[in-house]
């Protein structure tokens, strides 16, 4: 029976051997002169020790099923403009970017009004831009057109 | 002692002056705001009004800066207790308890005992960091690298133990947020350590994308999309005032909170963070209703929130008396101080008295303007209730955005942000504590160095860890916490972690 400890448990185990996996790379030293590779390697081993206790452990946790999911569109959809977000950043710059935002967020995730969306978008864009960038000296990434 | 009051007097002379007393309140405002927009935390908003501060003299832009730093602290409470989103990462235990109460409409009373708490905690850590400081340093002098290791490690042995439910999965998590600390360079041997190729990590995942994409954005992405979406709480003003009831179970948390946050805060570390999470497993564990924690229980807001005011008074005790940060935020402090000409050290109390008093003076200055300024405007805080969650959250992601990156101006941390904030997410789901990974990363770093420094002391001999006294009796008190946690499994009996874990269920389904 699939419980949420068994999926948080398996997930652990698959992190901590990616980790073992990746750390052969790096000098592990030995037992009384650790190198970059002990700790993490502890760390991973420790990892995949408690994942394995929760998935032997865990038939008695909440059934993976009896968890709600019922905004996961949203969260995806929130994720996503957030991603947005991140890759525009840099190339079209805060203003731009933070509106276009503001706009997708607003208007089409949340479907309010068309006026109070590109208002409410331009001024908080703008707002924290000049709060930030201007007044205190923060630099801000800029676009295209020094936008 | 008549010689402290009298450098208290030079001090008051000072911090009272006009000019000096308008830029520790400005600090106080700049650092409310700061602490309670989420994302831009102390850390942050020092950073960044840094620049701000060069046109000062010294005594002035240490004054406003300290003044950002405790009004951060302050501020932080809010947003945890409104929003669930903490303002700063030593408010994620203010979160637990203090939203839980906004969700029982006691916002207003939770506001006000974290204010209160956090005047009492920061002026009556001043008073010890006064007369306190040269033994306490002396103390934490006897620390090297075996005690640190001991300590750090008994601190999450302890975050784990009092973690409500299974230790095993918090012991999961702080190994996962360990792990997540050790990205970056390794400092003993300069190794690039899963950093596949950004530059950006070489530092380490910074404490501010993690701390914000685990408890702010992710809380976004749990709760914006609800088929119910969260419920506008409205209180009403006779609500804003704490009951007596509230009023005497605060008082002993605050207390402890602030012993226990000016002691933390002076060992070196993310002391904010950890007085608060080690004060709220105290009083968890001294509650009479200890499954009351989680459900609103104020001692849950008064302790960790005087707590993590009096660690930042403690905080200020290595560095201006040895001129060693215990911490990031310290670390920045010291560096403003030293653009303004300033050496902190065993000499700056000798050679600037003035700056030194003037300091400790503007630290009880500041406190009583940060309770006259948080009390009166708890109301236009809760105000924020007010405005509907679709327009609140967008307005909050781009402070997070913001915030995350006006840190070091990377693209990076955005991104660790976000992934922090899908990770928190699926934890949330699936029943997990996510605050263990926090604390994880933030000591990650340090646990190494200390093992590492530990060995190289001992010519790679564990045994150095068990003929040093401290760190001795620190890991046996460890073990034996371990030890508990396995009783359970021996006796098949439940032990209080257990119940309170089966009555939080019970309560949710209810």
């Amino acid at each position: 029976m699939l419980t949420t400890d068994r999926v948080g448990g398996a997930a652990l185990v698959v992190l901590g051997l990616v980790v073992l996996f990746e750390s052969r790379r790096l000098p592990l030293g030995s037992f009384h002169n650790p190198g970059p590779a002990s700790m993490p390697v502890v760390l991973a081993s420790l990892l995949v020790a408690f994942g394995g206790a929760l998935l032997a452990l865990g038939a008695s946790a909440a059934r993976l099923a009896a968890v709600g999911w019922a905004e996961w569109r949203h969260a995806v959809a929130i994720f996503t403009v957030c991603a947005f977000a991140a890759l525009a950043l840099e190339r079209l710059g805060y203003r731009l970017t933070v509106g276009l935002v503001l706009v997708i967020l607003l208007g089409l995730v949340e479907r309010k009004g068309v006026i109070f969306t590109l208002v409410f978008s331009a001024a908080l864009a703008l707002g924290t831009f000049f709060v930030f960038d201007t007044l205190l000296r923060v630099p801000l990434p800029r676009g295209p057109f020094r936008l | 002692m008549l010689e402290t009051l009298s450098n208290l007097g030079l001090g008051f002379a000072v911090a009272l002056s006009p000019g000096v007393l308008l830029y520790a309140f400005a600090g106080c405002v700049v650092g409310t705001l700061v602490g309670v927009l989420p994302g831009v935390g102390p850390l942050a908003g020092i950073s960044l009004l840094l620049p701000a501060t060069f046109g000062l003299d010294a005594t002035r832009a240490i004054v406003m800066l300290a003044g950002i730093y405790y009004g951060a602290m302050y501020g932080g409470s809010t947003t945890s207790i409104l929003m669930r989103i903490p303002g700063e990462a030593a408010s994620v235990m203010t979160c637990i308890d203090g939203y839980a109460m906004a969700r029982k409409g006691r916002a207003g009373a939770a506001l006000a005992i974290a204010a209160v708490g956090s005047y009492v905690a920061g002026t009556a850590s001043v008073v010890a960091l006064m007369f306190l400081a040269p033994p306490l340093a002396e103390f934490a002098l006897r620390f090297g690298p075996p005690e640190y290791f001991a300590l750090l490690l008994f601190g999450l042995l302890v975050l784990a133990y009092m973690s409500g439910g299974s230790m095993l999965r918090a012991l999961a998590m702080a190994a996962l947020g360990l792990l997540l600390g050790m990205i970056g360079i390794d400092q003993m041997s300069g190794y690039f350590r899963f950093a596949y190729g950004l530059v950006e990590l070489g530092d380490g995942i910074g404490i501010v994308p993690v701390a914000v994409g685990l408890f702010g954005f992710a809380e976004i992405l749990a709760t914006a999309g609800q088929p119910t979406p969260p419920a506008v709480i409205k209180p009403r003003l006779r609500e804003l005032l704490p009951s007596r009831r509230e009023w005497r179970a605060s008082g002993a948390p605050i207390g402890r909170g602030t012993v226990l946050g000016f002691l933390i805060g002076i060992i070196p570390g993310s002391a904010h963070i950890i007085s608060s999470f080690v004060s709220y497993a105290v009083e968890r564990k001294l509650s009479k209703r200890p499954e009351e924690f989680g459900h609103g229980a104020i001692a849950g807001v008064a302790g960790p929130e005087s707590a993590n005011n009096a660690a930042t008074s403690g905080a200020f005790v290595p560095m201006l008396a040895l001129g060693v940060p215990s911490g990031p935020i310290p670390a920045v402090m010291l560096a403003a101080m030293m653009v303004h000409g300033v050496s902190p050290g065993p000499l700056l109390i000798q050679q600037q008295p003035e700056l030194f008093w003037g300091f400790i003076a503007s630290m009880y200055v500041g406190n009583v303007v940060l309770l006259i300024l948080n009390l009166p405007l708890v109301g236009l805080f809760v105000n924020l209730l007010r405005v509907p969650y679709p327009i609140l959250y967008p307005s909050i992601l781009v402070f997070c955005v913001l915030g995350v990156y006006a840190v070091n101006g990377s693209v990076v941390d955005v991104w660790i942000m976000l992934l922090m904030g899908a990770l928190g997410y699926l934890l949330r789901k699936l029943d997990f504590e996510t605050a263990p990974i926090v604390l994880g990363v933030v000591l990650a770093p340090m646990i190494e160095m200390a093992l590492r420094q530990s060995l190289a002391m001992s010519d790679g001999r564990y045994a150095i860890f068990l003929t040093r006294p401290i760190a001795a009796t620190l890991l046996g008190i460890g073990g034996v916490l371990l030890l508990l946690s396995l009783k359970p499994l021996v006796t098949h009996t439940l032990d209080w972690r257990a119940r309170l874990a089966l009555a939080e269920k019970r309560e949710e389904h209810s």
